[in-house]
């Protein structure tokens, strides 16, 4: 055990660093209380985003991303899951550029896709330039009222290659989950063994864009809820692509949804350059296969390596 | 380059009459002819000024004669519409759209006198699905092919005009892919809902809706018919509009029905004449769709003058439609609410 990482629960450091935080918030109130409290402030941008609510007065994007909505409303309620829940920690997170196209390539799992909301929220609250990450998602989440309109607003698109393209070569930062339902519906004793990459498109994706291609592996999600079994004949009824059973779940009804509180590590891998092959190098399927194994093989490694270092899946 | 002789079908509806006005008002055109199945109404006819109307309808074969006697050399195909003209009206605009079309293209075919064809198509051709892309190109197809309504006339419409184009290879022929239009002055189904009061949407579904200024799509069917442009291209304003952003634009009210009482409610506002939506005109409320314009700005080198959210505040002031709830007034609370809360500080 001398290689493991020791990761003490009371950081001396941090622990001073957020004494030292709050002796700085008292003088605050008195220095601002002749100008405008925070409270009032808050409220200001409250009302303001209100009547552009009301008024329609918000800008979106040709994909239907509403980022007025995404960072006031749906961005905020996962701040307390990252941080309090899951205690999320981010590695590697200089690997993702400042500005300009990538495309983030993960493994994917969890029964519900928690691991691309706590991926895109990580990214948005930690990286320098707070990018929003556009994730390609199933066409069964477009299908579906409600999530379907939901999605888009949050910067979802559908995985296909025209929309992954089209976001690329706009400087946007991707992100795509290769495997797809057969990863995240895979069952408990599979954890963190990654499923078959589609095929490839993807990577043809970034080449054809020239964008490099960002391994990201979570180590956290597999827990969540562990499935442990999958009613085919119910998920048949229902159209989902499985109906899982985990501990707690159906057992428990809707405390079953509540996802165990396990530790969780993202880590941003080194990004693979797709610029170097030369044009038409999308059309060269060996070529395709070969850098989508690369992806796969470095995503797995790093898992592997996340998952030696860790000690209790809840503590970390 | 410039054409002598120009025929505009559709002369009594709005795209098709101000198109031939704005001809008439072209001193290098010698003659323009509108046909339509009835005359336009009054103050369309003034506007129109010295172009020729002729009440003719164009399923009927007698079309070829007007062409070739009137030595037609560009047709700008402007009749093809979604707007039925009353309750019955479904199967006569399939009629108009389809038949129309074929007997026109096979009345050109014949007159060896037609250098340049214009077609006024839809973006409806790529369908509407939760399956397609966000954004579609010229050379992208629908995923499911449109069972019925206008998207289904408008793709056998491009595939007469595809087959045309085979036969004639001399004819320039340009096929304008137009997304919905709005404008203070142009009357379609999209104008007429997004006019009353409450507006019913999908629940559950909000699209994104791109739409074209009416004069930037008079400007494109004339830069079209003007110049020699020939191929398919793409025309919608820049940006994008969310059904339910644009409905709050309007300040109208917006009702969600849950998709099982959709007919429902569509009967109603069928019955009550209000507004008249197809079945594909359905999906596009849930979808909605997003066509890309490079091709139109960089090849057939038009850019829009209106994005899609001011050619929609244009109509929504050009109509004069009042909001339920003045954005003033919502200013104004807010302003009273942050005084109120500064006296509490």
């Amino acid at each position: 055990m001398a290689g493991a990482r020791v990761i003490p629960l009371h950081d001396p450091e941090r622990d001073a660093a957020r004494r030292s935080r709050h002796v700085e918030v008292v003088p605050e109130p008195a220095q601002q209380q002749s100008e405008t409290p925070d409270w009032e402030r808050r409220l200001a941008d409250l009302l303001s985003f209100a009547r552009r609510r009301i008024v329609g007065d918000y800008q979106i994007d040709e994909f239907g991303f509403d980022r007025d909505l995404t960072e006031n409303v749906l961005m905020p309620p996962l701040k307390p899951l990252y941080e309090k829940w899951f205690r999320v920690e981010t590695i590697g997170l200089s690997n993702i550029p400042m500005a300009g196209g990538a495309l983030i390539v993960a493994n994917h799992s969890g029964t519900l896709p928690l691991d691309a909301l706590m991926t895109s929220y990580g990214i948005a609250a930690e990286h320098p330039a707070q990018r929003h990450m556009r994730m390609l998602g199933a066409d069964l989440v477009f299908r579906t009222p409600l999530l379907g309109a939901l999605a888009r607003k949050s910067g979802q698109t559908l995985a296909c290659n025209p929309d992954a393209e089209r976001l690329l070569s706009s400087g946007e930062l991707v992100g795509v989950w290769p495997e797809g339902f057969k990863g995240i519906g895979k069952p408990f004793k599979d954890r963190y063994k990654l499923q078959r990459f589609g095929r490839g498109g993807f990577v043809s994706a970034a080449l054809k864009t020239g964008m490099p291609i960002i391994p990201c592996s979570i180590v956290g999600a597999e827990e969540i809820y562990p499935m442990i079994g999958d009613i085919k004949a119910l998920a048949r009824l229902f159209g989902f692509p499985y109906f899982p059973v985990t501990p707690f779940f159906p057992l428990f009804g809707p405390l079953g949804a509540i996802p165990l509180p396990s530790k969780w590590y993202i880590e941003f891998g080194e990004p693979i350059r797709t610029d170097v092959f030369g044009e038409n190098a999308a059309d060269d399927p060996m070529l395709v296969f070969n850098l989508t194994d690369q992806v796969r093989e470095t995503i797995q490694q790093t898992l592997y390596r996340l998952l030696t270092q860790r000690r209790n899946v809840f503590l970390g | 380059m410039t054409p002598k002789v120009v025929l505009v079908t559709g002369a009594s509806r709005f795209l098709g009459g101000h198109l031939a006005a704005r001809f008439a008002a072209n001193p290098d055109i010698e003659r323009v002819l509108g046909v339509d199945t009835e005359p336009p109404p009054r103050d369309l006819l003034r506007r129109m000024g010295r172009a020729e109307f002729v009440r003719a309808d164009i399923r009927n074969p007698l079309i070829a004669k007007v062409i070739s006697t009137a030595n037609v050399d560009t047709v700008v195909h402007a009749s093809v519409t979604a707007n039925p003209a009353g309750p019955t009206g479904r199967t006569v605009m399939k009629e108009m759209n389809v038949i129309g079309t074929m007997q026109l293209l096979a009345a050109c075919q014949k007159s060896p006198k037609v250098r340049k064809l214009v077609v006024k198509s839809t973006s409806a051709v790529y369908g509407s699905s939760s399956r397609d892309p966000a954004v579609f190109t010229e050379d992208m197809g629908p995923k499911d092919l449109p069972s019925s309504g206008y998207a289904k006339d408008a793709v056998e419409v491009e595939g007469y005009v595809r087959g045309f184009g085979r036969r004639r290879p001399d004819v320039n022929v340009t096929t304008l892919r137009f997304t919905n239009f709005i404008g203070p002055r142009i009357d379609t189904v999209l104008t007429r809902y997004f006019a009353l009061p409450v507006v019913p949407t999908v629940l559950g579904y909000d699209a994104r809706v791109q739409l074209l200024h009416s004069e930037d799509a008079l400007a494109v069917l004339e830069r079209a018919t003007l110049h020699d442009l020939p191929g398919v291209f793409n025309v919608g304003g820049d940006g994008v509009l969310l059904l339910s952003q644009a409905i709050r634009r309007a300040g109208r009210l917006n009702l969600p029905v849950p998709s099982m009482a959709v007919p429902t409610v569509g009967g109603f506002f069928r019955s009550a004449r209000l507004v008249d939506f197809s079945p594909d005109q359905m999906r596009f409320l849930n979808w909605g769709r997003v066509i890309d314009t490079t091709l139109l700005k960089k090849d057939f080198g038009f850019t829009p003058r209106w994005t899609t959210q001011q050619a929609f505040d244009d109509y929504v002031s050009g109509r004069g439609l009042k909001p339920l709830i003045d954005p003033e007034t919502i200013e104004a609370a807010e302003r009273g609410i942050l005084d109120a809360a500064a006296r509490f500080r």
